[in-house]
């Protein structure tokens, strides 16, 4: 014998290992001990294979790398011991897993202990194969399994019916094999057998709807029979758990039943008694007969209905819902929420306690109670349900702030009556959880705001008072310094009281103290800081008396090291001093922002968007626009983040076509757009014929500069002696500066643009005789510059020759055209010319005014 | 179905682990890190069951063993918590009064008692008497093998050494 390989015993390695006091010194024991069984296993010894294997068990256990062991269980297996089989199988499950190639080789071995003539190695190869086979092997010893199925010794049937479950999981195709046998099995009096059948039936039920009609048909009654005399059976103490003759049994049999109950009324029928009485009898102070009633209450609420039955099931979840116990409670509310697609109603009667389930200390509870309280949320219960929501987000934890939070306030969103209600619990939660409100949601809240017209009053007074309670809160503070900027006046004048308010009196200074405290707080963010200067600009203008005040605290941020701060800050400061006639233009009252739109963008849905101005309407001079005034600052937005893409391409820009008999007509494009009501543009030049102003309607945009706003609208086509021109397309829409307004810094998340939008084409000028259509895209990450393909096709009959497209632009757009692909434009439509342009603009993302 | 059984013990020691569906090896030890986290952290008079990766853990805590069943959505917890009590009282049987030690120095043994009790991540026999029963047949045909072959060597050595002499 060689003395290498008696090496120790198990136990004497396993005590050895764990007298080790450092991690060091265990590796260096089990290294030795590796060291040891692999010399063992390349002397290929017989007689400590299994000791050797079980060693290297333990040492896999620990967390080593035990592949050179592999081998060894199939070597083991192959034997013809039984221990060592016993041993080798289990290596086997322990060391391989079924996506290891190692494993095919197993196959023959098994397939030999199937067949083996000692019944508890046949056990043995079931049980490896039930427990990880691969769907080669499964397919391979199928039938040996299938005849195992009905081998006299119910051990084995019951080994085999679950290692059938485990071929038909991995083969459905062989479910069909096993149909037959399995029902044979329900008619079983051993207790293993028939659970392990009743769990083969229910799995192929699941696997194969065939399956499913034939035990649905052929065996409903029997297991309804067995199910009885289950439950009126004597003590039987070797079934025995807490009083209940074999509640497992008990269960699967509840499980069978409901998936064959499930759909069908004639079987439902059937087992209506036999569940009444189950339900009513079983005693439920132990778990075992709770998981019982919870079994039976599944079913109940699954098979077709039945209305005592359902109350009966109610009754049991309302008696597990105040039960003390955490565990019954839990599944309680895991059957609710199953219950609730079936019977709202019966649920909505236990609200009181699910709310209270809220707030338990439990997490797993908590949870699972808001997950049910959402679902329970109608427009008739949502403001106790909010209200109770919102109190437990005040005791509650911080991870589950932010689940809460969420739930709240998209529960808020959906069935708000009423914008007062809205506005008040959306105040609520930012002044508790504000930091953990999304930014789409605070965005949702300006734009509901801002349209409830009536209400400005009522909230910018209301987040005064909040934001002097509650500054940690980072969104409240940005909502806050928002709308004190926009309706400031509001606030300090008590216009639009409302009776349930309690009058405050806000001076313009404290006004403006509220916005300095925001900037100069300490844990103020980028963008709360941006918008509070966007803020006091507005203010300036609202509040003429605290001018200097306001260019002060403006001032200060002149040196920020933030670009945004210092941009802003200089840039308002300009305004300030020296463009005080426009100052009150540039920041007037917003426009109402369009929910629809809002909503539609959010979804992502609406590719353009139109802005609804009711604001301000504004018919912007024909012709001739004074450059704007230098520097013109870029109210809305300062990054040069690219248009709510797929907006138009609006455009005003101007062409010119010559040598084109072009009757002057000058047809308004065919815009894209929707004309807008408000704002008017329009841009004509050599208005011959040329359609009067309210075209397209829209406030025109430089098609090249990413922002518009109603108020500024651009016009600008300049001493350009031409024929036509085009009207511009609407524009953006102002959710877009919305959006960027309270972003201030680079492209907002939630705005779908991608760089480098494709802007749809254009048809820009069409008669009888000719079209022209403009591809417009822009570069990605290069937005000042834009490209447009124009194509022209020839409507007439007549042939074009020596086309010649040409183009002019005002002073700050610099235009490169791209020789034409011909000169001849063929009749009728035949073929078209295509002309490549590229029209840079020097003063992109500024928004250029004029003024008369 | 049960996916897997842990047994882990207070400091985060895996006493057991059995595998019903197919995780490689890596993906155990990950597993087994996480859920050690998850659940020798949570409070004792909490429920039993926790949530995780969309599937449910349920464990129970035995003196300084956690043994955890990881099941379905759809399954009954409160019957996994009855599995795990009578794998218990199984063990208890076996080895009178069973407690850790047991469990490190004959983990091979629990094992085989798991395998009678669970195949495919389903029960397989509700009566302890039946389970018992088997596993000691099995030790028994152990035994008797061993036997065998500790007398066969033992003729073998007498027929070597008289050969030798």
């Amino acid at each position: 014998m060689n003395p290498f390989s008696s090496g120790t015993r198990l136990r004497d390695m396993i005590r050895a290992i764990r007298s080790c006091k450092t991690a060091a010194e265990e590796r260096a024991v089990v290294r030795k001990e590796c060291a040891a069984i692999r010399a063992a296993i390349s002397e290929n010894d017989q007689d400590y294979r299994h000791r050797n294997l079980a060693k290297l068990m333990f040492i896999h256990m620990l967390g080593y790398p035990t592949h050179f062991g592999q081998m060894e269980c199939l070597k083991l297996i192959a034997s013809s011991g039984f221990p060592e089989k016993r041993i080798g199988y289990l290596g086997l499950m322990l060391l391989l897993d079924e996506r290891q190639e190692v494993l095919m080789l197993v196959t023959n071995s098994l397939k030999q202990d199937l067949n083996h003539s000692n019944q508890y190695i046949i056990g043995l190869a079931l049980c490896a194969l039930g427990n990880i086979c691969s769907a080669e092997m499964a397919r391979d010893l199928a039938p040996e399994v299938e005849r195992l199925l009905q081998f006299r010794d119910p051990n084995i049937r019951k080994k085999a019916a679950l290692c059938s479950i485990r071929i038909i999981k991995k083969v459905p195709d062989l479910a069909e094999n096993f149909i037959n046998p399995a029902a044979s099995l329900l008619r079983e009096k051993h207790h293993g057998v028939l659970i392990t059948g009743v769990q083969l039936c229910t799995d192929l039920c699941k696997v194969s709807s065939e399956a499913l009609e034939y035990f649905r048909e052929k065996c409903t009654e029997g297991l309804v029979k067995t199910l009885k005399d289950m439950a009126n059976s004597p003590y039987a103490p070797e079934y025995d758990i807490a009083g209940i003759t074999d509640p497992f049994l008990h269960i699967r049999l509840l499980k069978l039943l409901r998936i064959l109950g499930q759909g069908d009324a004639d079987a439902s029928d059937c087992m209506n008694d036999i569940l009444a009485q189950v339900a009513t009898k079983i005693e439920s102070n132990k778990n075992a007969g709770n998981a019982i009633l919870y079994e039976c209450v599944g079913t109940i609420m699954s098979i077709e209905d039945n209305g005592g039955l359902r109350v009966l099931a109610i009754n049991i979840l309302g008696r597990f819902l105040s039960n003390r116990d955490n565990n019954i409670r839990y599944v309680a509310l895991n059957m609710l929420m199953k219950a609730i697609t079936v019977d709202a109603q019966a649920v909505q009667r236990h609200r009181a306690t699910i709310l209270e389930c809220v707030k338990d200390s439990d997490a797993s509870i908590r949870k699972k109670a808001l997950d049910l309280v959402y679902l329970l949320v109608n427009e008739s219960n949502v403001k106790p349900l909010t209200k109770e929501l919102i109190e437990s987000l005040e005791a509650s934890d911080q991870e589950f702030k932010g689940v809460l939070t969420a739930k709240i306030c998209s529960l808020v969103e959906k069935f708000s009556p009423e914008k007062i209600w809205y506005i008040d619990q959306m105040l609520k939660v930012l002044s508790e959880a504000g930091n953990f409100v999304k930014d789409e949601v605070w965005h949702a809240l300006i734009v509901v705001i801002s349209n409830a017209s009536d209400l400005h009053g009522y909230s910018v007074r209301a987040l005064y008072r909040a934001f002097q309670t509650s500054t940690e809160q980072e969104t409240l503070v940005r909502v806050a310094v928002w709308c004190i900027g926009e309706y400031g006046d509001m606030l300090v004048n008590n216009v639009g009281m409302l009776d349930i308010e309690e009058p405050i009196t806000v001076t313009e200074s404290d006004a403006v103290d509220a916005l300095e405290v925001s900037i100069k707080r300490l844990n103020s963010d980028l963008t709360t800081k941006a918008m509070a200067l966007i803020a006091l600009l507005k203010l300036s203008s609202r509040f003429p008396s605290c001018s200097e005040r306001i260019k002060d605290i403006i001032l200060q941020n002149k040196r920020s090291f933030v670009l945004e701060l210092q941009q802003r800050s200089i840039e308002f400061n300009c305004i300030l001093q020296k463009h005080q006639n426009i100052r009150s233009a540039l920041v007037e009252r917003m426009p109402v922002l369009d929910e629809a739109t809002f909503s539609g963008r959010r979804a992502g849905s609406l590719p353009t968007s139109v802005s609804t101005s009711t604001g301000t309407a504004r018919n912007l001079p024909n012709g001739i626009a004074k450059p704007a005034a230098a520097p013109v600052a870029d109210l809305l937005d300062l990054s040069s983040s690219d248009a709510p893409a797929p907006s138009s391409s609006g455009g005003d820009f101007l062409q010119d076509l010559l040598g084109v008999d072009l009757s002057p007509a000058s047809a308004p494009p065919g815009t894209s757009q929707p004309p807008k009501a408000g704002t008017d543009v329009l841009l004509d030049l050599l208005s011959i014929g040329t359609s009067p102003p309210a075209q397209s309607s829209s406030s025109a945009s430089n098609i090249l500069s990413s922002i518009q706003d109603d108020k500024a609208s651009l016009v600008n086509l300049n001493g350009l002696a031409s024929l036509t021109s085009l009207s511009p397309n609407a524009t953006s829409a102002s959710p877009a500066p919305m959006m960027d307004l309270l972003d201030g810094f680079g492209p907002s998340p939630q705005k779908k643009e991608e760089n480098g939008p494709a802007y749809p084409s254009l048809v820009a000028y069409e008669s009888s005789t000719l079209r022209m259509t403009f591809n417009i895209s822009k570069q990605p990450g290069n937005p000042q510059i834009t490209l447009i393909q124009a194509i022209f096709t020839n409507l007439s009959p007549n042939v074009y020759n020596d086309f010649l497209f040409q183009a002019a632009v005002p002073k700050f757009l610099q235009l490169h055209l791209d020789p034409a692909s011909s000169n001849t434009l063929p009749a009728s439509g035949n073929g078209s010319i295509i002309q490549s342009m590229k029209v840079t603009n020097s003063q992109h993302g500024k928004v250029c005014t004029e003024f008369e | 179905m049960i996916h897997f059984v842990l047994l882990i013990s207070r400091q985060g020691k895996v006493r057991l682990t059995k595998w019903y569906s197919p995780y490689s090896q890596k993906e155990r030890t990950k597993v087994i890190r996480e859920l050690s986290g998850l659940i020798l952290t949570r409070g004792p008079k909490l429920c039993n069951f926790v949530e995780w990766r969309g599937l449910r853990v349920v464990y129970k805590r035995y003196a300084s063993l956690y043994f955890c069943m990881c099941i379905d959505e759809d399954d009954n917890e409160l019957e996994i918590l009855e599995i795990i009590h009578h794998y218990v009282e199984v063990l208890d049987r076996y080895f009178g009064s069973v407690c850790e030690l047991d469990l490190i120095y004959n983990f091979h043994k629990a094992y085989f008692i798991l395998d009678e009790l669970l195949i495919a991540g389903e029960l397989q026999e509700p009566s302890k008497r039946t389970v018992a029963r088997l596993v000691a047949a099995q030790d028994s045909l152990v035994e008797t093998a061993k036997e065998q072959t500790s007398s066969i060597t033992n003729i073998i050595a007498q027929v070597a050494n008289t050969a030798s002499l």
